[in-house]
């Protein structure tokens, strides 16, 4: 049987890892994958840290990633991808947007935001891809949809196909807001093929 | 058709086909998605109760009349409704009645992680647990079915994976909605002493043949597999032993509450070594020695937070059940350690100017449950305690009366739905026996924490209709209140004034900080500016928490898209560097 694949989505409260998951299962859906999601909703969306676990494959039993079992990890925001870093499994790929928020500790002085967060995990040897998913949005007509500009490099490095991808997309977002966001994804979508 | 559900909305769609004609509950994470949900389904009727107690007096209403009920809450709401729930096992119910408790391993969202599998053995009701969504819909059917059928409520003991995690369920179709006729039966129903004892000895009875019924139902069963090692388990903690022994036997429970005894003595015999694998307390392992079969449990699995893939595989190593996996090194090795991230109050929060006046004035500070628990957290430390709903008023009463030195310099601060749900006679006991406490009631016009739920004093009710609105001022006045003051909390030299004054006054007073949550009425006004001539870096905004603030190279920054112009920090700040924001021509 083969191995799920496990993907988690790491960021801030109000980054929009919770839509990017229902896009994700919508077309982990759309070709038949057995699926689970985790999420952990209230008092962490104050501004917390926020995480969202994804598994596909022909069967999954837990709903939950492991330290050292995430194929990809999708990186929301830097200080985020350090946190969750050691749930990456060994050749497993870090997809970062290279975007900073002080926790309140650091905008009070009570600690310091690690330096040159990207260049340390790259010069660990770990396959990491950059992007630039807020200023990629902006381009596209909104700066909410950095989400989707993620979820587009994602696409690129899962085995669902495009189309798969655009259809649930529509099935999840509001039609008013379908434009920017398919622009969103295609703009994420052609970056990751930069891989590495 | 099948549709990637979460536990709770399976839970919802469950009572929609198994004729569930009456929910109520309260919100508390994990369980507040049920009922929201539920609201949608056409033709059930769903409310918000005060509480929980409240709520699952309503469900046993419905029930004893002949309806199918359900009452939803968070685990530590159970100690609420402890009280008609450990009753009601003796009455028995007439039309089906399930309690779904969700509890909280790991307290991801909660003061405390109790084991609510205690309750069902507690009160002696029968209880199911889920595993995934698919079940979790299931057993509402399952467990409405057993309520009628043995005459007793029925726990559906959740957990925060199976509530919050998604996972496939097939849809039904909708059974028709039937109320079973309504007989007065005060030997049943009225639990005076006389009656009461008869529905003692019956409740033994019907404990009875639910074990009978737990040996065969299908929820109990056993996944075939190697005569090596074996392992009892329930819930969410059998997706895991599934990952991580796909070999083993399994014994999986669905109902547990009454165990099944001869299907656990039989799966024991089977297998050389066996493991009982629960999160929390040792329920089902207690139970399990207590029939004298050798088992492996919390010597070896924590009996504190939440499991995962990885904490069970490392203890099957150290059993010696799996192999030693090979070393690979942690891909953060050696980099810098990543600051927390705690939750924090929104911008523009009116909670935020209280918990800075009240940390000015140095006051002792008794708090609650709700997204103001956070004004406990630095920098702002504004409260200093939190112990369960409603507890504040009772405990600054306590403090005042018991510790001469804190007398008129103690503070309660309870949020608006705290404060109908538990609140109010702890405000009756202040007033009552002479307080000289100050309550503060953080008036915000909603359920916050939870996501918005509406509660008495919002004017709506759970359907989405319009519903009277509790008058907070006359409510604290016909308790007895002499002073009851209004205030805007972003107005802060009015809160600290208001405060000094009430504190230092005889008698107990009110104080209602009223204005809408942040979230709930997006009201942006231009952002905070800061004039950097005039900002000597003294960090004092930096003291209102505010996700909005920094202090950059000396000097304070205003970030314009968080900053939504509640101007509490051009209030505190004391070199006139932080200025209103000015709208654009």
């Amino acid at each position: 049987m083969l191995k799920p694949v496990n993907i988690l989505m790491v960021g801030v409260g109000g980054q929009g890892t919770i839509l990017a998951s229902k896009v994700l299962a919508a077309a982990a859906q759309a070709v038949g994958y057995d699926i689970k999601v985790s999420e952990i909703h209230g008092m962490a969306q104050r501004g917390g840290s926020v995480v969202t676990q994804v598994r596909l494959g022909e069967k999954v039993y837990s709903p939950l990633i492991s330290e050292g079992e995430a194929d990809v990890i999708l990186a929301f925001e830097e200080l985020e991808a350090l946190r969750w870093l050691s749930y990456l499994k060994p050749g497993g790929k870090l997809i970062i947007n290279n975007q900073q928020i002080s926790p309140v500790p650091v905008l009070a002085g009570a600690a310091e935001y690690p330096q040159n967060i990207i260049a340390q995990i790259q010069a660990r040897g770990i396959n990491v891809q950059v992007l630039q998913a807020l200023d990629m949005a902006i381009a596209c007509g909104n700066a909410k949809s950095a989400n989707v500009v993620l979820l587009g490099a994602l696409a690129k490095n899962s085995p669902i196909e495009e189309k798969i991808w655009k259809d649930a997309l529509a099935a999840t977002i509001p039609p008013n807001l379908l434009e920017v966001n398919n622009a969103a994804f295609t703009a994420g979508f052609t970056a990751g093929t930069a891989g590495r | 058709m099948k549709e990637l559900l979460s536990g709770n909305v399976a839970i919802a769609r469950g009572a929609f086909e198994s004729g569930v004609v009456l929910a109520a509950g309260y919100p508390g994470t994990p369980s507040t998605e049920i009922l929201e949900t539920l609201a949608g389904y056409e033709g059930i009727y769903s409310e918000w109760a005060p509480n929980e107690k409240v709520a699952l007096e309503v469900g046993i209403g419905a029930a004893m009349a002949g309806a199918r009920a359900i009452v939803t809450m968070k685990h530590v709401g159970v100690n609420v409704a402890a009280d008609p729930l450990l009753t009601v096992a003796y009455t028995g119910v007439n039309g089906g009645l399930l309690l779904i408790s969700a509890d909280d391993p790991g307290m991801h969202s909660s003061q405390n992680e109790q084991d609510n599998r205690n309750y069902a053995k507690f009160a002696k009701v029968a209880m199911l647990e889920p595993s995934d969504s698919q079940e979790a819909k299931d057993m509402v059917g399952l467990g409405l079915a057993i309520s009628e059928q043995f005459d007793i409520p029925v726990i559906l003991r959740t957990t925060t994976r199976v509530a919050h995690s998604q996972s496939m369920v097939e849809l039904g179709e909708p059974v028709a909605r039937e109320i079973k006729p309504y007989n007065k039966d005060v030997k049943k129903n009225l639990m005076v002493p006389a009656f009461g004892k008869l529905r003692r000895t019956s409740l033994a009875e019907r404990l009875k043949k639910l074990t009978e019924y737990s040996e065969n139902t299908p929820v109990n069963y056993i996944v075939p597999g190697s005569d090596k090692v074996g392992v009892i388990t329930s819930g969410i903690s059998y997706q895991l032993v599934r990952e991580v022994l796909p070999d083993a036997a399994v014994l999986k429970l669905g109902m547990t509450n009454p165990l099944p005894v001869e299907l656990i003595k039989k799966f024991a015999a089977q297998v050389e070594t066996l493991f009982v694998v629960e999160e929390l307390e040792p329920f089902l392992e207690d139970q399990i020695r207590m029939l004298g079969i050798k088992v492996t449990g919390k010597e070896l699995f924590p009996e504190t937070g939440e499991y995962d893939q990885g904490l069970l595989r490392r203890c099957f190593v150290k059993a010696g059940v799996l192999p030693a996996s090979p070393h690979t090194e942690d891909p953060a090795a050696g980099l810098p350690q990543a600051p927390p991230r705690p939750p924090v109050l929104c911008a523009g929060c009116p909670h935020r100017g209280v918990f800075y006046t009240l940390r000015q004035l140095k006051l002792t500070v008794t708090g609650d449950i709700g997204c103001y628990t956070l004004g406990g957290l630095p920098p702002l430390e504004g409260i200093d305690s939190c112990v369960c709903m409603g507890a504040s008023i009772g405990m600054a009463h306590g403090i005042d009366k018991a510790v001469p030195s804190l007398k008129g310099r103690t503070v309660a601060v309870i949020g608006d739905s705290t404060f109908l749900h538990s609140g109010i006679t702890g405000l009756l006991n202040a007033v009552y026996n002479n307080s000289d406490s100050t309550i503060i009631i953080l008036d915000n016009r909603t359920t916050a924490m939870t996501g918005h739920q509406d509660n008495p004093a919002t004017g709506r009710n759970l359907m989405g209709q319009e519903a009277p609105e509790v008058d907070l001022t006359m409510l604290c006045r016909s308790l007895g209140l002499k002073r009851v003051e209004v205030v805007d909390p972003l107005d802060m030299s009015r809160l600290q004034e208001l405060i000094k004054a009430e504190v230092a006054m005889p008698g107990p007073s009110v104080i209602i900080a009223r204005r809408p949550c942040a979230l709930l009425k997006r009201e942006v006004k231009p952002a905070v500016t800061v004039d950097e001539e005039k900002c000597i870096g003294c960090k004092t905004c930096l003291k209102l928490s505010c996700p909005a603030i920094a202090v950059i190279n000396k000097k304070a920054l205003v970030t314009a898209e968080a900053c939504v112009g509640c101007n509490l920090c051009v209030q505190v700040c004391k070199t006139g560097a932080m200025q209103r924001g000015q709208a654009d021509a």
